[in-house]
Parts: C-alpha cells; structure tokens; sequence
C-alpha cells in the first residue's frame, strides 16, 4: 500500500511559561494513496498542531523532537523553507473550517484563483479559463461571471466551494480538509460531503478529513485515526472503528453521540473528568485517569500498540478484550 | 397559572438593508426585511420547545424578540398573559424570560470572575440578597459546578464550564421560561450529553418551560417535546417531537432530517437533494417560499401561498400545499427518493 502522507512517531513540544507543553506525543498516521482518511478527536486533542506540523507552519515556540512526516516519499522535515514553500499548495493543500478566513475579501475570486497558478508555465488567459473550469467543478452557476465576485459576495456553502476548487486546481496528492462543512448547515453540510466524494473519485487525491462530527466521518471515510490529547490512541478501517472500537475512549466517544440514541433519554451520556495537563503528561496511559476501564496497571505504564485485526490497532492494555 | 407561559400571534422582527453609496446617491427607497415573518406559537408552563432551522431562518431573531433584545415591528406577544408588544417593563419581563446566549464564553464578561457574574442579575435587578456567598454557590451546585470554580474568570473555563456558568446566571432569577440559543453548540460531543441532562434536570426540578434553538437535530428528540421548523422566518411545521421525525409532513423538515448524517458506516441514507440556496430575504419567492427548492413542487405551489394548517390531526401543523403522507406515492413515481 502506497501511502500519500506517512506520519512516524511525530512528537511535537511547545515552549509554554508553565514549562515544555507536550502537544504531540509519538503520533502515527497513515493516509494510503486515494483514500479519505478521518481524523477524529475533541477539542485539544492536537489536530491543530498536527496539520500544522504537515504544513510546517508550526508556531514560533514549537519544537520537533522527533518524528517523520513522509509525504509521497519525502520526508518535510528534511526540507529547507525553500523546497517547502514550493510543496505547499501543489503537494499538499488545505481546506479550513471557515472559508472566508482562507480567501482574500478585498480580491475577486478570479484573481485569487489565477494567482494560485503562479508556478505555472501558462498564459494568464489560459489560467483564467482554469480557474472558471475548476469552479464549474464544484458547481458553482454561472462560473464565468462568478470569477468577479467577492467573497462577501457568495453565500457560506458557495464560498466553501470556492475553496475547495483552489485547494484541488494544483491537483494536490493531499487535501487536508479541516472540518470543512462545521460552519455549514445540514442540507449544505450534505452538498459539500458529496461534492468531495465526486472530486475525489475525479481527481483522486487522498484526504486527510478533521471533524467531530461522526456522522460524517462514517459516510466519507475510509479509514478513521483516533486521537487523545496529543495522542493517537486507536486506527482502523470505518467498520471497525464504528462497530468494534479497541480504545475505551473511542467507545465512550460513540456512546456520547447524541446522534447515536435513538430512543428518548432524561440523561445522556459524558465523558466525566477533564483532559491531562499536557506539561507533566502521566506516566501511564494517557486516558487512565478517565477510563472506565483502568486498573493500576494504566496509570503506571504506557500501553503498547495491540493490533487486533488487520490495519486496526488500539494503544490499550485491554484492546483484545474490548473487542 | 391558567393559559399558555408563552404566546405569540403574528410576530414579525424588521430589520432595514444596509444601503450602499450607490443606493444613497440613486435616492433609492429604503428596503426593509422581516427576518420574522409572522410566527404564532404558544409554550405552556414546563413545556420544551425546540425551534430548528437553517443559518438565517430567524430562529436566534425570534429568541430576541421574545426578550426584548431586538423589537417587535407586529404583532402581539404575551408572556404570562402580560403583553410584550405594547412597551412592556422589559426588566421585568427579563426576570421571568432568562437567556443563555450562543456563544458561551463570549457572553461573559472577561474582566468579572464567576462570582461576581452569578451574582450581576441581582444587581441589575436592585434585589437585596441576606448571604450573597451562600446564593452563589447554591446556583453554581445547581448548574453542576464545583465552588473551586466562583473566583475563576471566563478564560479559565473549558467551553462546557462556561456553559454551565451561563445556565447559573440564567437560573439566578427563578425564570419561568428559559431560551437556550444554540445550547450545545461549539461543545464536544463527550460535553453535549452533560449540558442536555442538566436541561432536563433543571426541568424535573423547577418546573422550568424553554425554548431551545438550535440546528442539531439529534439533541432535539432528547430533551424537546414539541418541534417548530423555522424557513425565511416563518414557522413551516410543527407538532411533537416524535411525530415529526416519525413522519415529517413538509418537504423541507423531511430535507433537513435525511440531510442528517448517520453515524454508522453502513447506514444508506435516502437523501432528498434540494435545489439551489437559500433564498434572500429581500426577495422572497412568490407562493409557497419554499417551492423553487422543493423536489415535490406542483404547479399551484408557485402562485399559491400556504398556511401553517393541521395535518394529520390537531397536534400538527404544516405550512404547505400538498403536505406528506398522501403524497409519497408520486415522490416514489417521480424517483425523488
């Protein structure tokens, strides 16, 4: 198996007042060629830091102990600021949460999408007619005209296309999309999802896919990657993750979906207790101390990485017997 | 109490088009928008209402205008059968209608710790309280916090913790109607399931009516009973909870419930593609609003606008033409499914 973004044992720190903040812990990740990988985790688990190592756009006061990020070969932590800046945006190319972030307001879509194709070899006519192609792409009416529009000008779920169709027009061997339809309501949630599977089959990029949103994730994807608070704590194959998670956290994650409980409840299901202090992370396992499941052994010793059945592996002392 | 808490006839919120130089120089009228359309709607005491829509459905403009944050341009409101669209005491009215805003952290002033913002209701409204300290940590126990938390300030709280600070400020007064703008939206999932259980307790407890807003479908059936659905500011169906998921009686509800992804890989969802965007505001479709989207849309629906009437018994209501079930057959036909 080829894979399009290889991440191996990627730790990164940062410089914090209250001491060395261990944001990403020894992290695996493997998004195989053509395929939609799903990254799933709550809020600090280290999905930001995460695409930003990849895009080497890390913060000023973070630090790369270790670790490799192999993108179609090439190792980016290898390359000088120079080399990276050329991969960007050709390579590997980003889709935000919100798109009005990653356009210019003050530039029409049609210059930001001929800008875009500055490394290229083409007249700038045959850049426009690119760019009005690509927008046809994401079915946008009327692309011709619309390349004169200003962001303001488009509505949210428009405006989301848009970015899409710039992040896909290099034809990039990833597309990191960071929960790209969260800002979107659900009939427009609905019309991005397909809109990426259709241009994905097209285009045949792989993608790396960050939300919180498990529905979504289980329609998209392919593979899902799991993480907690810095690490990645289970992987595998959709089926697998949504029908026999390894990791206690991956199941109490799916049991608190509200989406997931069919029938009427005075009381709904949570995660008790709160995230680890990331500057003195435990000893043991990094969820022990939340785990339904721990026992002294949890707290005094990292678990090692079990597979339980091909490509799915959990890192908990009890992975076989969860399943 | 006798009478609905709650009751709404005909509201409608205006708000005026910003005018560009172009406009101004061209001596054009002002245009204007009611992002609430005429909404009629009543809660009874300890009753749960969910209003669901999209982005700019008016959902969040119709919370507003219950409490006096935006006003009333027609329309009557009551609330406890004290009149709301005829200059009302809105002090007053604020006692009895507590918001929790959408943004949880944004909402609390960052310079006050929790203390003093569990306790800034009371002093707005000039009510002496004997042991302030002991009032305080009596509502923040009763929003599930800990009195570790009272000389924290907003930016020490997680976003399920700010949340909770929010339902103890809005508890401060003894409401009888609490609107909940977006409750659990921004939070984790692993959190959401928190804040749902504590509305539902409060609502065991205190005998709260709400009103929540929201466009996530799957908390609704958790904590409301009646469901309104919200489109260009009108109500275009509404009727229990568990009737409408059931069998949605309007094209669009039955839309936003198959546009609902399912958490579970081989789950084959029956999508229903709608056409186009949402429409302006400032240009609402003639005849029924929602028929140039409408993948069921007959002929009369582009001239003929519906009311909000009862299907399928007095419970539910639907504002359209040809309204489900009696029409499944020819959806099927027209292979729109």
């Amino acid at each position: 198996m080829k894979a399009a973004l290889d991440i191996r044992d990627l730790s990164v720190d940062y410089h914090t007042r209250a001491g060395r903040l261990h944001a990403l812990r020894n992290v695996d990740l493997l998004v195989p060629d053509g395929e939609v990988v799903g990254l799933v985790g709550e809020s600090g688990c280290g999905k930001s830091t995460l695409i930003s190592a990849v895009l080497r756009l890390l913060a000023e006061n973070a630090e790369v102990p270790g670790g490799e990020i192999v993108l179609d070969g090439t190792d980016l932590l290898s390359l000088s600021d120079a080399e990276m800046r050329l991969r960007r945006g050709r390579d590997v190319s980003v889709v935000f949460q919100d798109p009005m972030t990653g356009l210019n307001p003050v530039l029409t879509i049609g210059r930001q999408m001929i800008d875009i194709q500055h490394r290229e070899a083409l007249s700038r006519a045959a850049r426009r007619e690119r760019a009005v192609d690509m927008l046809a792409r994401v079915r946008i009416p009327d692309p011709a005209s619309r390349m004169d529009s200003y962001p303001h000008e488009l509505s949210g779920g428009m405006r989301q296309r848009v970015a899409i169709a710039m992040a896909l027009m290099m034809n990039p061997k990833l597309l990191i999309a960071d929960e790209p339809t969260t800002a979107l309501d659900a009939t427009l949630e609905v019309q991005i999802i397909e809109l990426l599977q259709e241009l994905q089959g097209e285009i045949g990029c792989a993608i790396l896919f960050i939300s919180h949103h498990l529905g979504v994730i289980a329609e998209l994807c392919q593979r899902v990657v799991v993480m907690y608070a810095g690490s990645a704590v289970e992987e595998g194959g959709v089926r697998d993750i949504f029908h026999a998670p390894a990791h206690p956290y991956t199941k109490a994650l799916l049991d608190c979906d509200p989406g997931r409980i069919r029938e009427r409840r005075q009381t709904l299901p949570s995660i008790p207790g709160s995230l680890p202090d990331l500057t003195a992370p435990p000893p043991g396992c990094i969820f022990a101390d939340r785990c339904t499941k721990a026992d002294a052994g949890c707290g005094a010793t990292q678990p090692p990485r079990i597979d339980t059945a091909p490509g799915h592996w959990a890192t908990c002392h009890f992975a076989e017997a969860m399943r | 109490m006798s009478g609905p808490l709650l009751k709404l006839e005909g509201l409608h919120v205006r708000f005026s088009a910003a005018r560009g130089i172009r406009s101004l120089l061209a001596g054009r009228e002002k245009q204007t928008f009611d992002a609430v359309a005429g909404v009629s709607l009543e809660i009874e005491p300890g009753e749960c209402l969910a209003i669901v829509g999209e982005s700019g459905s008016g959902k969040t403009t119709l919370a507003r205008a219950i409490n006096g944050l935006t006003p009333i341009a027609e329309g009557k409101a009551w609330i406890s059968g004290e009149p709301l669209h005829d200059k009302p005491d809105w002090t007053a009215v604020r006692r009895q209608t507590a918001m929790m805003f959408q943004d949880p952290v944004g909402s609390l002033s960052p310079r006050m710790t929790v203390r003093n913002l569990i306790l800034e209701p009371f002093r707005i409204h000039g009510i002496a309280i004997g042991e302030p300290e002991r009032k305080a940590r009596k509502l923040l126990a009763a929003a599930g916090l800990s009195q570790e938390f009272l000389d924290r300030y907003p930016h020490q709280l997680s976003g399920g913790q700010a949340r909770r600070v929010g339902v103890a400020r809005a508890l401060a007064l003894d409401p009888a109607l609490l609107l909940a703008d977006e409750p659990t939206a921004g939070l984790d999932v692993s959190v959401q399931g928190e804040i749902l259980t504590l509305l539902n307790k409060l609502r065991g407890e205190l005998g709260l009516a709400i009103l929540i807003i929201t466009h996530n479908l799957n908390i609704i059936r958790h904590v409301a009973d009646r469901i309104g659905v919200m489109y260009l500011g009108r109500l275009i169906e509404t009727g229990p909870v568990e009737e409408v998921f059931a069998n949605p009686a309007h094209p669009y509800t039955r839309a936003l419930l198959a546009a609902n992804p399912e958490p579970d890989p081989d789950a084959r969802l029956t999508r229903i593609a709608l056409k186009g965007e949402v429409p302006s505001l400032l240009a609402r479709p003639k005849g029924c609003e929602f028929h140039p989207r409408c993948p069921w849309a007959h002929e009369d629906c582009a001239t003929r606008a519906p009311d909000l009437a009862s299907v399928s018994g007095a419970r539910r209501k639907a504002r359209c033409l040809h309204p489900f079930p009696d029409f499944e057959c020819r959806s099927e036909a027209a292979g729109g499914k």
